[in-house]
């Protein structure tokens, strides 16, 4: 496999196609194991330079687990990753933090020191040249240059990310990691993290975004991958849907049709239909642009009020929904 | 291996900021540095009986070398264990940051106020004996030796405090335990002081500099060997 692919762990799946030229990320058949625990078991993805790259699963699936490893925080138990251009060992791994940085789930903010002062110890930390500037910047960027002053413990949780997303970005990292930056937010503070997050994007950096929340990661990323220990999945969102679900033509008519059979078969690119209640029709479609002007013309010459025809979308949740309830019921929970 | 004498001093300055923001650090550190003063200033001052030539015997300023070495163990046991329970060592270790690193700057952070807050307990204590004590009193508790002794032994005895406080920091899981045994781990050092301070063991200049060549050595090998303990994965993920 080479660089700019991913694989996925179920065979059936074919390699999704990293976006960026470059690699950033690129990790193979990695596995940790703590004790008799396994976090996660044979990972294997890339992620290009600039992309946004989501990692989604359900509590306890190895996301963090996955993040401190890459982070050099963790030794796996087995496999390899290089990370932003260089293998992950332990010999490597002061130079591999100054090239990433991460922001875990909880902010870890010193609460008795203001924004600065947490930006200047870390600014120190990463041994950053012209620290006030880079400061000054990172703080405009998640809009808090009139908060600087403040102790960081009389902010509010949305208030305290941005500042940890501030830190995160001082030493102008080549792959960020954020786990769960939204974990705990309300809708408000949520949105304005996601809107950071669609500006560092515009700004090329790469991000890893490890999440629970789907449309969060539909909202976000460029691929996805599903965790939960194993991978089960990885692509784009739509590829995904595709995927898994077969495209359908969801119509609704003024009264039930008299005989669906009869005007629905033969159609071109319609490969079947099922009642969906009353007077409303899901048709299973091969090619939606080929289907839909057919379907139209076949039920105005049946004679029928059409009251709504449209394409009908699967979204990442049910995508989520159809891999981890395999899971689910294999786990017998 | 080079530390990075920035990143050492952005925990040593991050850790003052702290203490300043937090007064009851500041009354925990001061705490047994005040009833070491106590004790001796009631000897001079209180206690009529005691003659010039008994308290010469008595050694009391090598009595307060206890200083050091007690008021180390609750920062220094607060120092891992406390950011790993608040969630900020994390952070931290995901920078380039070496253990070395963070560890010399934590035990900076609490040898330079501990040793400095000694320095100025014995200044104060001296003030008081050579201003308000009898003269015979004060030569006979003002000597050269002692206060050399005291200026030599003071940073030896604090850092090799600290780095006991540190070891316990790094492996215990809740910052009360680390603590307490930090203070335990202390205690032998104490004893050390107080044989000398009660002349079980005669101050001489060959045990003086014999004490102190050991002291180095045990300081040099207790940064040794707690840096192993700094295990960042057990440390992040409790594992191990």
């Amino acid at each position: 496999m080479g660089p700019g692919e991913a694989e996925s762990n179920r065979g059936e799946v074919p390699p999704s196609v990293a976006i960026g030229a470059d690699v950033a990320l690129s990790v193979d058949h990695l596995s940790k194991r703590f004790g008799d625990r396994l976090a996660f078991d044979d990972v294997s993805f890339t992620v290009g330079r600039g992309e946004v790259f989501g990692f989604l699963g359900p509590n306890g699936a190895g996301k963090t687990t996955i993040v401190r490893t890459l982070g050099t925080l963790l030794t796996p138990t087995s496999g390899s990753a290089t990370v932003a251009g260089l293998p992950l060992t332990p010999e490597n791994g002061v130079e591999i933090r100054r090239r990433i940085a991460v922001m875990p789930e909880s902010p870890g903010l010193y609460l008795r020191l203001s924004v600065a002062e947490n930006l200047e110890c870390f600014a120190d930390l990463y041994e950053v040249p012209r620290a006030s500037e880079r400061i000054a910047n990172a703080l405009e960027l998640v809009n808090l240059t009139d908060r600087a002053g403040d102790a960081c413990g009389t902010l509010s949780r949305g208030l305290r990310q941005r500042v940890a997303l501030a830190r995160a970005l001082l030493s102008d990292p080549e792959v960020l990691f954020l786990d769960e930056p939204t974990a705990g937010l309300d809708p408000v503070a949520a949105r304005e993290v996601h809107e950071l997050i669609v500006g560092l994007r515009m700004r090329g950096v790469t991000i890893f975004l490890t999440t629970h929340r789907l449309e969060e990661a539909e909202r976000l990323c460029d691929r996805v991958a599903i965790l939960n220990t194993t991978l089960r999945t990885i692509g784009r969102p739509a590829e995904l849907r595709d995927r898994l679900f077969p495209r359908t033509i969801a119509i609704t008519t003024a009264a039930p049709i008299r005989e669906p059979t009869q005007v629905f078969a033969g159609l071109p690119a319609v490969d079947g239909w099922r009642s969906d209640g009353g007077a409303s029709y899901l048709l299973t479609v091969s090619d939606p642009t080929v289907a839909a002007p057919a379907v139209t013309r076949a039920l105005v010459a049946a004679g029928a009020d059409v009251l709504e025809i449209g394409q009908s979308q699967h979204s990442l949740e049910d995508v989520y929904l159809e891999l981890i309830s395999d899971d689910v019921e294999a786990s017998g929970r | 291996m080079n530390l990075s004498t920035r990143r050492v001093r952005a925990i040593f300055h991050r850790e003052l900021r702290e203490y300043r923001r937090n007064r009851s650090i500041v009354v925990a550190i001061a705490i047994f540095p005040l009833i070491f003063l106590i004790q001796p200033l009631f000897v001079v001052f209180l206690a009529h009986d005691v003659s010039s030539a008994s308290l010469s015997q008595m050694h009391l300023l090598l009595y307060m070398l206890a200083i050091p070495v007690l008021t180390p163990p609750m920062l220094a046991g607060y120092a891992v264990a406390g950011e790993r329970q608040h969630g900020t060592l994390e952070p931290v270790l995901t920078t380039p940051i070496r253990r070395e690193e963070f560890l010399v700057g934590k035990a900076l952070a609490v040898l330079v106020p501990s040793a400095a807050i000694a320095y100025v307990v014995y200044a104060l204590f001296l003030a008081l004996v050579a201003l308000f004590a009898e003269p015979s009193v004060a030569s006979a508790i003002i000597q050269v030796p002692d206060i050399l002794a005291q200026v030599l032994f003071t940073p030896l005895l604090g850092a090799l405090s600290v780095w006991i406080g540190l070891a316990f920091s790094t492996r215990a899981s809740d910052v009360r335990v680390a603590q307490q045994l930090s203070l335990l781990g202390s205690l032998p050092l104490v004893l050390v002081t107080s044989l000398i301070a009660f002349n079980v063991i005669h101050a001489t200049l060959g045990l003086a500099v014999s004490l102190a060549a050991l002291l180095l050595i045990a300081d040099v090998l207790g940064w040794r060997a707690v840096s192993p303990l700094f295990d960042r994965e057990r440390l992040v993920a409790g594992s191990r």
